[in-house]
């Protein structure tokens, strides 16, 4: 436990994932303190989707000591603290359910068994489905929205449950630049009132000025960590080293990262 | 001739009631998590468990309850293991159930017609033993599958989320396939271990046509079940056939009957959604012709959303009204 780390959101001191005896992610530092908004970017493959994974609890660390709000993973309890927005093409299932019922799932981390919704309960559902807009849909089929509005109802999924952390998994993949600022100003007062947030992104778009450090991940590794750099830097970050193609390389294919 | 006359027919019914409203009901969590037919497999292996029950003199309603919740968890296990052969492992399970089945009823000297009655439900065999058992195992299922609705819910809908959100995950995953293994055991004296699987899918399809949300699409789902299985047992008396085919036939017809309203609420749901909008200006032109009439609510031209406008579509044509001009979009 570095001296960061109790007081640290999120930190990660030499976290090491490997899928199916495959080293993924390889030696990460990561520190994400109170109030930041930190972006971890990178190219398909660079495992930044896997980082997050991972510190979800949804992927397993093959070592490491990886804290949140100071406990590490494996004994941390305190999920009602974690909005948690994935990596979506479609928010429906194989029964239709309303905008309202999908949000309201976000709440459970914060009810009891067998206890119907409370005023509270349905307040913070009402408010989080009004801070994505779409308050006029909340008795709609999810499946019969937009691509765009289905992140977004996500998005209010996880607002529903009130956390302090907000980890969104590349929340403008497939979504048009109406929607993506609309996700830069739902997220905008959430951000001044003092939240911590942490996005995967392929780029930063409209939330670029949300952001207050960038963590660029390269085949696993971590290979800068400060201020956004610019969409020029970012892009040199993927291109400027060719893939090399030795036999010992981790291929960048696409189905790891997923 | 009045039904309720026959002491069988009461046991029948009541029976037939019970595992009517609980078959949707787990039916509804299945679908949701695409695993539809999931039903089907539990009852081919809850084949084995009826012959061991035959073979050894027990009730082969709870020897088929044990078997099939062991085959349940051992899906689930598959399953969650998700390797590609997954598919493949299910059906070895499936077919080794049903053949298992066959071969132990046979070697307990059972005929055909025994296990027919298992496979294709019987009315006539429910014995007030039997009923007892129905009707507790079913008001389980229910209690469980609405009580623990948000949390059941949750799992089906996104089962990642609902682990970050602190969820037990596999609890509930394995709670709705016991769920689906004693409904069918519930469901194999009325409508059979073949066609149970129906009644847990045909009526949340039906309800499915006409609902936008989950507890809805639940609710009727169990009301449509309910009426499938009591009409079933009832025309099954009078035409003397397995009570089995005439619950399903009827669940089939429930959905035959609501297709169309499905299809036109669809229709409709299609015309009206949003045009999309870009974020530039788009060049657009004045619309010369004339209107008959004023565009608006009850005109009975489609009126679509276009970002902060409403077009109206007629002949081919979006016009948005623009002052005292119309445009087209």
């Amino acid at each position: 436990m570095t001296p960061d780390s109790a007081t640290a959101v999120i930190s990660v001191h030499e976290g090491n994932i490997a899928l199916g005896g495959r080293p993924i992610l390889r030696g990460i530092e990561l520190a994400v303190r109170p109030g930041e908004v930190v972006a971890v970017l990178g190219a398909n493959g660079s495992g930044k989707s896997t980082l997050v994974r991972g510190l979800m609890g949804l992927t397993p660390w093959t070592s490491g000591d990886i804290r949140l709000f100071g406990d590490p993973l494996a004994s941390f309890r305190q999920w009602q603290r974690v909005g948690y927005v994935p990596q979506r093409i479609t928010a429906a299932g194989g029964v239709p359910a309303t905008v309202a019922e999908v949000v309201g799932s976000g709440r459970l981390s914060r009810r009891r068994l067998l206890m119907p919704m409370g005023r509270r309960d349905r307040e913070a559902v009402r408010n989080a489905i009004a801070a994505v807009e779409l308050t006029d849909r909340t008795h709609d089929a999810v499946g019969h929205l937009s691509g765009g509005q289905q992140q977004r109802v996500l998005m209010a999924r996880a607002l529903a449950g009130e956390p302090d952390l907000l980890v969104l998994d590349e929340p403008n993949a497939g979504v048009d630049h109406h929607n993506q600022i609309g996700l830069a100003e739902t997220l905008r007062p959430m951000v001044s009132a003092g939240a911590t947030v942490l996005f995967v992104l392929h780029e930063l778009g409209p939330l670029a000025s949300l952001i207050d450090r960038a963590v660029v991940l390269r085949e696993g590794r971590v290979v800068y960590d400060g201020p956004p750099p610019d969409d020029a830097t970012l892009e040199a970050f993927h291109d400027h080293h060719p893939p090399r193609l030795h036999s010992d390389h981790v291929p960048m294919k696409s189905g790891w990262d997923l | 001739m009045n039904l309720l006359a026959y002491d069988f027919m009461v046991r029948a019914l009541l029976a037939a009631a019970f595992t009517g409203f609980a078959a949707p009901a787990v039916g509804t969590y299945l679908v949701q998590r695409r695993l539809a037919l999931m039903g089907d497999g539990i009852g081919h292996i809850a084949v084995t468990g009826v012959g061991l029950g035959l073979l050894t003199g027990h009730s082969p309603v709870w020897t088929a309850v044990i078997v099939a919740v062991l085959g349940a968890v051992l899906i689930e296990l598959v399953r969650e293991r998700g390797n590609t052969s997954g598919d493949v492992a299910l059906a070895l399970i499936f077919y080794g159930g049903i053949a298992g089945g066959v071969m132990v009823t046979g070697l307990a000297g059972g005929s055909a017609q025994t296990l027919q009655n298992y496979l294709f439900g019987s009315i006539t065999t429910v014995s007030p033993a039997d009923v007892w058992t129905v009707v507790v195992l079913a008001a389980i299922v229910i209690f469980v599958a609405i009580g623990f609705s948000p949390q059941l819910f949750a799992v089906c809908q996104d089962e990642e989320f609902a682990r970050v959100t602190g969820m037990r995950v596999r609890v509930y995953t394995i709670t709705t396939s016991v769920m689906a293994a004693v409904t069918v055991t519930v469901a194999m004296r009325t409508v059979g271990l073949l066609l149970v699987s129906a009644l847990m899918v045909v009526p949340v399809a039906t309800a499915q046509q006409v609902a936008r949300g989950f507890k809805v699409t639940i609710v009727v789902a169990m009301l449509l079940g309910t009426l499938a299985s009591v009409a079933g047992v009832v025309t099954s008396f009078y035409a003397n056939v397995a009570p089995g085919s005439t619950i399903v036939l009827i669940a089939l017809a429930g959905f035959v009957a609501a297709w169309p309203a499905g299809a036109l609420l669809r229709r409709r749901r299609r015309l009206a959604e949003p045009f999309p909008v870009s974020d530039e200006e788009m060049p657009h032109d004045v619309v010369p012709e004339q209107h008959g009439h004023q565009h608006g609510d009850d005109c009975g031209h489609q009126a679509v959303e276009h970002g902060d406008h409403i077009d109206y579509v007629h002949d081919g044509h979006r016009h948005a009204m623009h002052g005292d001009h119309y445009d087209e979009h």
